[in-house]
């Protein structure tokens, strides 16, 4: 066993792992941080989306010792100071980007992520930078629209509603 | 997955000692870990290269060639070479997806030399070369089949030297479920002639299209391809996703349609 | 000016603010005190026989507390089949034991033979690989082709089964003769053979059960990822672990999706709960995303042949399909109702057809079980006669709307009969298609196909007019024809003496909002705020009973149950506050959220009666009890009948053969509709479900039995740049006549209509680019397009 310190979602905190712990593992069963989940084996659903030092990354593929010191930023930290919704939490829910809620909290990382890349992105940069998020309740429909609301676009005209 | 010990080096020399010492090199891991995880693999020790500066990072050298750190991942890539090799910058912006390209790196997609990985023919197409800890490899000479490279047993990569056509692109069309390449194909035109290296199709993993290359360094447009046959289907890929003659089908499309967006 | 609550509102979910801050709480994120965790030792061979399991070997490594097997099992019941079909013949379907445990052999890969209960996952799965290792088992030949399986009578799934045929079924066997001589006496028969893939649910929750013992009092506790834990709890207790029903609590917290593979009892549930019992100690279970696809129940896997016989225009005469349904290697909980009564009963669509017959064999196979999903013999039933109708047309060279209209039943011919059996109640099928048409811009769809060719690419048009059957009912009739369980449903509505309301519900909802529509349906009765309503689901200690959600039934049965119940706070309310108000009790009208005396402005509000009923000083205690809560039970007297048309544009690719959707549109008849953004949600994501079937989805076993297509590396799942923005439109609302909310089903639409206006279009667009293909099995993968156009 070693000792793993971390930042996570602004606060220091340490977990004793071995070699083969997962990030994830980390957040969920270490820290208690539930919100990042696991859909899949093979890094494909983005369920288990975080960011690492300001980058999105698949948390069930990266070793926790591996990124030993690094900033981490799960779901559990993005809502605002206050508590509430941020802007792209709000228009999640706004626009009923979510269902079932399981690949929500990798849906809210990954379009953090993009926003922060291309603050304007269009309808085909949105769906093209999902490739790694799968979601099976929404058909995407309305999580395209969230975080394109979220930009700051029209996205009634945009979905031709 | 099994568990291991683990080293994470902070240099090229120490990290060849572990590896040396019978270490397993972990780079991205963003194939490594979910083999792992199936138990498919296990290593009894692995030796992280994610804390090695000296693998990091991209320059232009004095000959013209863009030098990428091995550790340098896909997005790295993607952003940095947009301007001076818009081809590479897009192959590397359309790996996997965007978690996997922060963590993916260009030394392990080559070390791994997966038939359907998208890097290997870039460097193929290129005619790059592949540096290691101890030598320097030409393409031509790295790939060696499905999964095998000439690396040998302790030998990691540090850097890949691209030197920069004048005209590139590369056409992904990929496997629909893995999307990875079904079929990709990188076409590169320097002065001396053009390169098409193709990913995904064949069972020996990437190749040359040494007749679209004749074909092509004579006269670099999609109709030069018209009057062509497809390449062979025999040691094509052939599996639920395509078969061996589909997949040959579209390595002269991907072909034409890379010439024509070079 | 709009309405800000209440019926026919999109009020926002109050389920999100959960989801999105990382707060659902789904069953492997439920931490308890001393948990075991257990991993289940699978079959890596589609059928063998067990010859040897040293349980010993591991029992001493590090960490493990228990290793169970089949044997361990074998005094216990199985998990049974809820609907006996019987044959044509009149004899019972066949219908093999399904055990915790798989026990003597196994019978696909994935089934599971042991299971390993260790300290850490880890440990537990070290031992149970080192269990594999050593488990002795002797392969059989692998029975994986239905048409081969049924011919077979030497190699068998289940030894005492000769054919591996599980029934031989005939819907309506005393039609058969009728419409063999309405067939041969056609003008026209279409004929056409298609597969229906079978597809792996994948909600992208993977299935998790935590098992929980008592011995200080005897009880058990189930947290399990169920559509449905009232069913799940009965099957537990009536046959599969003989627990008395009142000592086992089912919890269905969060659920990450269903789709149907969690409505059934599986075997890791009854094994964490026998585990925790023996070793005194909570149990959890996991499934990683390869036992997903190897144990988690499949849907669809029909080979149908259908015929269409009509006149030279097209007008419909009869309908006969033979189809081999694949049940997989064990019967999961509704595998013999869904191809049966969801399907063959559905086999006229939303035409006026005289004669249908549908026979289907069910067949067992060494493949995983194969069970409802989402749809359930409805997409099968719809996607054979939409593409039948369609072949029809092309080869009677008439235009597929058209042909549709002539045979399209008119809103003056319901109440409806249909030869198969069921009475569709009400509809508009005209409207939904109009509005359809108007919607998808169909006047100028030519000149988009212009647009297209010019672009190297070939435009085509699919159309489907769909109609289903949902929220399955009433009790007694199912009950004649096989079903061993009632399909009502229940709730209890819970007034607090401050005025608050708790509404318990057998319905479950994964992501179906049920949280904020039910809200919405009841404070708009009570006329209370939202806010004052609270919905509690998933649990057994909490709620009267329930039957769960599936099928589309949660609104109309669940909520129809609801309202049924509020009708009886109202009543009791009326008393109350006649008492109050010194009125007689006829003499009062409940409006608004006030009662008030006829024809004067005394009154008095919910709150003031509801406090009133806890804090009974001035109340008629002679002649009612103090409190404010009542139960409802709903048993609903028909199906309701949801339809609608859509419209589907592609573009295919000449030369890779890819398909891109380029316009996908619904016209959907949902009868009156309580919150429209959760509606057009459950649209979209049965959308994407049937394009996925369509498009990219499919589950390959090899000659072996070896699946595939067992991880997301092979599997393709619909991904956001596989879809456009989709169309939908439920303004079209003829309200169901027979349940008290006007409502019919809207979760499964979209994957029942979609897939053949899909392949719909696809054919279209090679016909017009000069390819004369008639069919492509599903999926049109660029591969298969590819193909077809080479001839």
């Amino acid at each position: 066993m070693t000792t793993v310190k971390l930042s996570v979602n602004g606060k220091e905190m340490s977990a004793e792992v071995e070699g083969r712990t997962l990030l994830v593992d980390v957040l969920r069963e270490k820290l208690g941080l539930t919100g990042t989940h696991v859909g899949c084996d093979t890094s494909q659903c983005g369920a288990c989306t975080v960011h690492v030092d300001g980058k999105s990354m698949k948390s069930c593929s990266v070793l926790a010792i591996d990124v030993a010191g690094a900033e981490v930023t799960t779901i559990e930290g993005m809502a605002n100071p206050d508590g509430s919704l941020s802007v792209i939490q709000a228009a999640f829910k706004e626009h009923h980007g979510l269902q079932c809620g399981f690949c929500t909290p990798g849906m809210v990382m990954t379009a953090a992520a993009l926003l922060k890349e291309n603050p304007v992105p269009t309808e085909g940069e949105v769906r093209a930078y999902l490739e790694g998020n799968i979601c099976r309740c929404t058909g995407y429909h309305n999580i395209v629209k969230a975080i394109l609301a979220a930009s700051g676009q029209d996205v009634a005209a945009m979905a031709g509603e | 997955m099994y568990n291991f010990d683990f080293t994470r080096p902070s240099t090229i020399k120490e990290a060849v000692a572990a590896i040396g010492a019978g270490g397993q090199a972990l780079s991205g891991g963003q194939t490594l870990i979910p083999t792992m995880k199936a138990r498919l693999a296990m290593p009894e020790t692995l030796v992280s290269l994610t804390g090695i500066q000296e693998m990091k990072g991209i320059c232009t050298n004095d000959a013209g060639q863009i030098c990428i750190g091995a550790a340098t991942t896909h997005a790295e890539v993607a952003h940095e070479v947009a301007k001076s090799y818009p081809a590479l910058s897009d192959l590397a912006g359309h790996i996997g997806d965007p978690a996997v390209r922060n963590r993916g790196t260009i030394g392990g997609s080559l070390a791994n030399n997966d038939p359907s990985a998208c890097y290997p023919s870039a460097v193929l197409g290129s005619g790059a070369i592949v540096k290691t800890n101890s030598r320097e490899i030409a393409a031509d000479d790295f790939f060696q089949g499905m999964f095998t490279t000439a690396l040998e047993e302790g030998e990691i990569i540090t850097e890949v030297k691209f030197p920069v056509p004048q005209k590139a692109n590369y056409q992904k069309f990929v496997q629909p479920a893995s999307r990875f390449a079904l079929v990709g194909v990188f076409v590169a035109k320097f002065a001396d002639g053009v390169r098409v290296a193709v990913t995904g199709a064949s069972g020996e993993g990437v190749f040359r299209w040494t007749e679209a290359e004749v074909a092509l360094s004579k006269d670099f447009s999609a109709a030069t391809l018209d009057g062509m046959a497809a390449p062979s289907a025999d040691g094509m890929i052939s599996d639920l996703h395509g078969t061996g003659a589909y997949r040959a089908h579209l390595v002269k499309v991907m072909t034409a349609r890379a010439v024509v967006a070079a | 000016m709009p309405k800000d609550s209440g019926i026919g509102v999109a009020s926002k979910r109050r389920e999100d603010f959960r989801f999105l801050t990382g707060r659902g709480k789904y069953t492997d994120d439920v931490a308890l005190q001393g948990q075991l965790y257990a991993v289940m030792v699978r079959s890596e061979v589609a059928h063998g026989k067990i010859k040897k399991i040293d349980t010993e070997a591991i029992s001493e490594m590090p960490g493990v507390r228990a290793v169970f097997t089949g044997e361990d099992f074998s005094e216990v019941g199985g998990n049974p089949a809820g609907w006996l079909i019987n044959s044509r013949d009149g004899t019972p379907m066949r219908e093999p034991k399904r055990p915790v445990l798989a026990h003597g052999k196994v019978r696909h890969v994935g089934d599971a033979y042991a299971a390993v209960v260790a300290e850490t996952l880890q440990q537990a799965k070290d031992a149970a690989e080192k269990l594999a290792e050593s488990a002795v088992i002797e392969e059989l030949p692998a029975i994986v082709d239905m048409a081969g399986a049924i011919s077979d009578s030497e190699n068998r799934v289940h030894d005492e089964i000769d054919d591996n045929l599980c029934f031989d079924w005939g819907w309506i066997e005393d039609n058969r003769e009728v419409v063999d001589k309405a067939l041969t006496s056609s003008p026209h028969v279409t004929t056409l053979q298609l597969v229906n893939n079978r597809l792996v649910p994948n909600a992208v929750e993977p299935r998790s059960s935590i098992g929980e013992y008592d011995p200080g009092t005897g009880e058990y506790k189930l947290t399990t990822t169920s559509q449905n834990p009232h069913l799940t709890r009965l099957l537990i207790c009536a046959f599969v672990l003989g627990i008395p029903e009142h000592k086992l609590t089912v919890v269905a917290p969060d659920v990450g999706g269903g789709f149907g593979s969690k409505i059934y009892h599986y075997g890791e549930e009854a094994l964490v709960l026998a585990a925790a019992r023996k070793l005194g100690r909570p149990v959890r279970w996991t499934a990683d995303r390869s036992e997903s696809f190897l144990s988690d129940a499949h849907g669809r896997d029909h080979l149908t042949t259908i015929e269409v016989g009509s006149t030279m225009d097209g007008e419909i005469l009869a309908i006969r399909t033979s189809t081999l349904a694949n049940v997989g290697a064990y019967l999961s909980n509704f595998s013999t109702v869904t191809p049966t009564f969801l399907h063959g009963t559905l086999m006229a669509g939303p035409y006026k057809v005289p004669h249908v017959y549908v026979n289907l064999k069910a067949v067992f196979t060494n493949t995983a079980p194969v069970d409802a999903y989402r749809g359930a013999g409805r997409p099968e039933a719809t996607y054979s006669l939409e593409r039948a109708i369609d072949k029809l047309s092309r080869e009677l060279n008439l235009d597929p709307i058209e042909v549709r209209k002539k045979n399209l039943l008119t809103p003056d011919q319901f109440p409806y009969t249909s030869p198969v059996g069921l009475i569709y109640d009400i509809g508009n099928y005209q409207n939904t298609l109009d509005k359809a048409i108007e919607l998808a811009d169909l006047k100028n769809f030519e000149s988009r196909v212009k647009k297209s060719k010019s672009n190297g690419k070939l435009r085509g048009l699919g159309l489907s007019t769909w109609i289903e059957a949902c929220g399955i009912a009433p009790s007694n009739l199912v009950g004649q024809l096989g079903a061993r369980v009632g399909l009502y449903d229940a709730a209890t509505v819970r007034v607090s003496a401050t005025g608050t309301i708790q509404v318990m519900t057998g319905a479950h909802s994964h992501g179906q909002g049920h949280e904020t529509a039910f809200a919405q349906l009841v404070a708009s009765k009570l006329g209370v705020a939202e806010d004052a309503v609270e919905i509690v689901h998933g649990d057994t200690s909490k709620i009267p009973f329930g039957m769960g959600s599936y099928g589309s039934r949660s609104l109309a049965v669940c909520g129809s149950a609801m309202d049924r119940a509020v009708d009886k706070i109202i009543e009791k309310g009326k008393k109350i506050a006649a008492h109050m108000l010194e009125a007689d009790e006829i003499d009062i009208t409940f409006e608004n959220g006030n009662f008030t005396v006829n024809g004067t402005d005394k009154s008095k509000s919910f709150g003031e009666v509801a406090f009133s009923a806890y804090v009974p000083h001035n109340y008629p205690l002679e002649t009612l009890e103090p409190g404010l809560e009542e139960t409802a039970f709903y048993d609903p007297n028909n199906f309701t009948y949801p339809a609608g048309a859509y419209l589907c544009e592609v573009e295919v690719d000449p030369d890779t053969g890819k398909v891109t959707i380029c316009s996908f549109t619904c016209a959907d008849d949902f009868g009156n509709v309580i919150n429209p953004m959760i509606v057009d949600g459950q649209v979209h994501g049965g959308v994407a479900q049937g394009i996925g079937q369509a498009l990219t989805e499919q589950t390959v076993y090899n000659e072996e039995g070896q699946l595939l297509t067992a991880s997301y590396m092979d599997y393709t799942m619909p991904r956001a740049d596989d879809l456009p923005f989709l169309k939908v439109d439920h303004s079209c609302q003829t309200p169901c006549t027979h349940n008290p909310l006007g409502v019919k089903g809207c979760g499964e639409a979209g994957a029942i209509g979609s897939p053949p206006a899909v392949v719909n279009a696809v054919v279209d667009a090679l016909n017009r680019g000069g390819h004369a293909v008639t069919h492509i099995d599903m999926p049109l993968s660029p591969h298969r397009v590819w193909q077809a156009m080479q001839g």
